[in-house]
């Protein structure tokens, strides 16, 4: 199976609660927190597209989709 | 084909009822003394393709039958006093969610673990108050085997159309005594069965709205429609709201749905009422002793008569003023200490004519008892 | 079918404080129920009280929010009355073992086909952080201030010795094999345990020394060893996560409809 590549992430900023949890796993530090404590894909030419931050997101707030 | 007449416990009546009514889950947990409700469903249940279940305590009995209800099936559990002391929680939460369910208590001596083999009507207000919080409640009793049959359809009717938990206040009197019972023919009682929404699949369905006609349809678990149950305060979706708004109209509807037909939802029987200048209020076993001395009484040309109760709560204030109102004296004969009674004297305009006939000993409280009390009534000493 | 059609959308963003496992034990939770692909309807949810139990207001199946620590007896009824349905429920460490203890065990014992997930943070969240069954000794808590000497006990073991025919943990740093465990409990036909361990940086995590979500879900990689793992046997105090129990036995409902027919024959 190929590996697949991100198209985008979606973030729901309302649902966002700043926790920093996907942040702080990213393995390609592609996430930060802005200045509303809400996060960003800061770096997303970064992603793998691993979703380790979708699947760890205590708030459902991030979708990883995938090409 | 021939009427069956059989020679039973009160006990068992209440099964036959309760089968005859069509409940088809049953769970409970030993304790005397209504085991042998547990006993008997435990083997007639499954032979009409019904469920029984014996769970670790009378907590996880209540809460099961509750379960089972939400599913769509007509439920029962049995106790007495302990085991009815712990299902107070869930009881309420049957009340809030209102989920129809029949609840049996067959009374014993109390408080703590009591008298467990003798008999006592010391729930009365436990059935009325255990739970916390304001509410209302439906409870039932009798004091003949025919009566427990009548009082245990009447119950799945009454938790059926008002979507409510139904007690049936039976005692240990009652409950082992053995006499005939003659059961009905299959339709000659109504029944109500469970009303279900005709709303659609994919259109809102709300369970907490009431109908026109006051009735909430229910949609089973497992069904098309997908909604929320809660002990919480909760809106017409069933999900927790904390507005006061929501917050009033629910204690509101939960309480005047029961509290609005008291009149209606009173069962009782009259002996000799039409002129009697004592009346008896009376109940469960102790309404036997009590109509014995009335016959009696009136066969030697006195004026007593008998007020029987079947419905305890809501209390029948009303009906107790009305064939109260003529008498010079008003006598309630019961197995506490004075439960009803109050509720008698709160009812009327003249409380001091309220007497008291009581046992509180385990011992049933026999004609001659009640005679005792009468002479000091009538003035003619101890 | 995506994620969040299974989710109660407009009661979004949840309760749950920031960081709050819980919401990743519901995030791996809707996962297994993805990818079984199970129809919502077909789905019961039965929860108790506490901050773990408020997961059922926001799953749109059928959903039974009920009393502390009964969760399980309600489910029970729910289960033999219909037995076709999925019961999944939903406990906190508190609700599923202190006050919810007794039905926890019975329900093991009699292995009907329910699938409880223990959220176990160690503490009760909702009333502002008392030590619970599972915080264990030397643990800071609001009714702990000179620390807890009441010793915890081990759900695994607690649920094996009781009967239960699946037996998993997990923790929600390794959301993805909870997510597995869960999907071969809800699978499994008997009574199943999944474990999860979930942090509570409000009211454990803070007064204990434990840093933010993250450091707390760090901490669950380090603590941790999967099953069997020699880590163990070199370190008794490791934690193992995986399968403990996968047995087949007969299952409740299915052994009732055998006493239905033995009745019925007379």
């Amino acid at each position: 199976m190929a590996k697949k590549k991100l198209k985008q992430h979606h973030i729901d900023r309302d649902w966002c609660k700043g926790c920093g949890i996907c942040v702080h796993f990213c393995p390609k530090n592609v996430l930060e927190l802005d200045d509303m404590d809400k996060v960003f894909a800061a770096r997303p030419e970064d992603c793998i597209a691993c979703k380790l931050c979708e699947i760890r997101c205590p708030d459902l707030a991030i979708e990883i989709e995938t090409e | 084909m021939s009427t069956q007449v059989k020679f039973v416990q009160g006990n068992e009546a209440c099964v036959e009822a309760a089968l005859y009514a069509g409940l088809d889950f049953f769970a409970g947990y030993p304790i005397t003394p209504s085991t042998e409700i547990a006993e008997l469903l435990s083997r007639r249940l499954p032979m009409a393709g019904g469920k029984f279940i014996q769970m670790e305590d009378e907590l996880a009995s209540i809460c099961a039958i509750i379960g089972a209800s939400l599913t769509g099936h007509k439920v029962m559990t049995a106790t007495s006093g302990p085991g009815f002391s712990l299902m107070q929680e869930a009881l309420g939460y049957a009340i809030m969610a209102e989920i129809p369910c029949v609840i049996v208590d067959v009374q014993r001596g109390g408080p703590s673990t009591g008298i467990p083999t003798h008999g006592s009507q010391g729930d009365i207000m436990q059935a009325r108050w255990g739970t916390h919080g304001d509410h209302a409640i439906i409870a039932l009793t009798a004091s003949n085997h025919q009566d427990v049959f009548a009082m245990t359809i009447e119950a799945f009717n009454m938790a059926e159309t008002y979507r409510t938990p139904v007690i049936l206040l039976f005692d240990e009197i009652v409950g082992h005594m053995r006499e005939k019972l003659v059961l009905p023919e299959p339709g000659e009682m109504p029944l109500v069965e469970r009303l279900r929404t005709s709303v659609q699949g994919g259109v809102n369905y709300h369970p907490y709205l009431p109908r026109e006609d006051g009735r909430l349809p229910m949609s089973d678990f497992g069904g098309v429609h997908r909604y929320n149950v809660t002990g919480l305060y909760h809106d017409m979706w069933g999900f927790p709201s904390a507005d006061p708004g929501v917050a009033h109209g629910l204690i509101r509807h939960l309480v005047d749905k029961i509290e609005n037909r008291t009149n209606q939802l009173a069962r009782y029987k009259e002996y000799f009422l039409e002129d009697a200048e004592i009346v008896m209020v009376s109940y469960g076993s102790a309404a036997r002793s009590a109509l014995h001395v009335v016959k009696n009484r009136r066969n030697r040309g006195e004026r007593l008569g008998l007020l029987e109760l079947q419905t305890l709560w809501p209390f029948p204030r009303d009906i107790v003023r009305e064939k109260c109102a003529q008498a010079e004296a008003v006598l309630v004969v019961e197995l506490n200490m004075g439960q009803v009674m109050q509720e008698v004297k709160k009812a009327l305009d003249h409380p001091e004519k309220v007497f008291l006939a009581n046992r509180i000993d385990g011992v049933f409280i026999t004609p001659t008892d009640i005679r005792k009390i009468l002479r000091l009534i009538q003035g003619k000493g101890v | 079918m995506a994620l969040k059609d299974y989710l109660r959308q407009r009661f979004f963003p949840h309760m749950w404080c920031p960081g709050c496992g819980h919401g990743t034990v519901l995030n791996s939770l809707l996962r297994a129920v993805e990818q079984l692909g199970l129809s919502k309807n077909e789905i019961v949810m039965a929860s108790g009280i506490g901050c773990s139990s408020r997961i059922s207001g926001y799953v749109d199946f059928h959903t039974l929010h009920t009393l502390h620590g009964r969760a399980l007896a309600f489910a029970t009824g729910v289960k033999l009355s219909q037995p076709e349905l999925n019961v999944i429920v939903p406990m906190g460490d508190g609700d599923a073992l202190a006050i919810g203890g007794n039905h926890f065990i019975h329900a093991c014992r009699r292995n009907i086909d329910i699938t409880a997930i223990v959220m176990n943070n160690r503490i009760y969240g909702m009333t502002g952080g008392q030590f619970s069954p599972m915080s264990g000794v030397g643990i800071n808590a609001t009714t702990a201030p000179f620390q807890n000497i009441d010793r915890d006990f081990d759900v695994v073991k607690m649920a094996t010795a009781a009967g239960a025919t699946f037996v998993a943990r997990s923790t929600t740093y390794h959301a993805q094999q909870a997510a597995d465990l869960i999907k071969q409990a809800i699978l499994h036909e008997g009574f199943s345990v999944v474990e999860i361990l979930s942090q509570c940086p409000t009211h454990f995590g803070r007064k204990n020394k434990q840093g933010a979500a993250a450091d707390m879900m760090e901490r669950y990689k380090d603590i941790t060893v999967p099953v069997g793992s020699k880590k163990k046997a070199e370190n008794p105090d490791l934690i193992e996560r995986g399968i403990f129990v996968q047995e087949e036995a007969p299952e409740y409902c299915r052994e009732y409809d055998k006493i239905i027919a033995k009745a019925m024959k007379g």
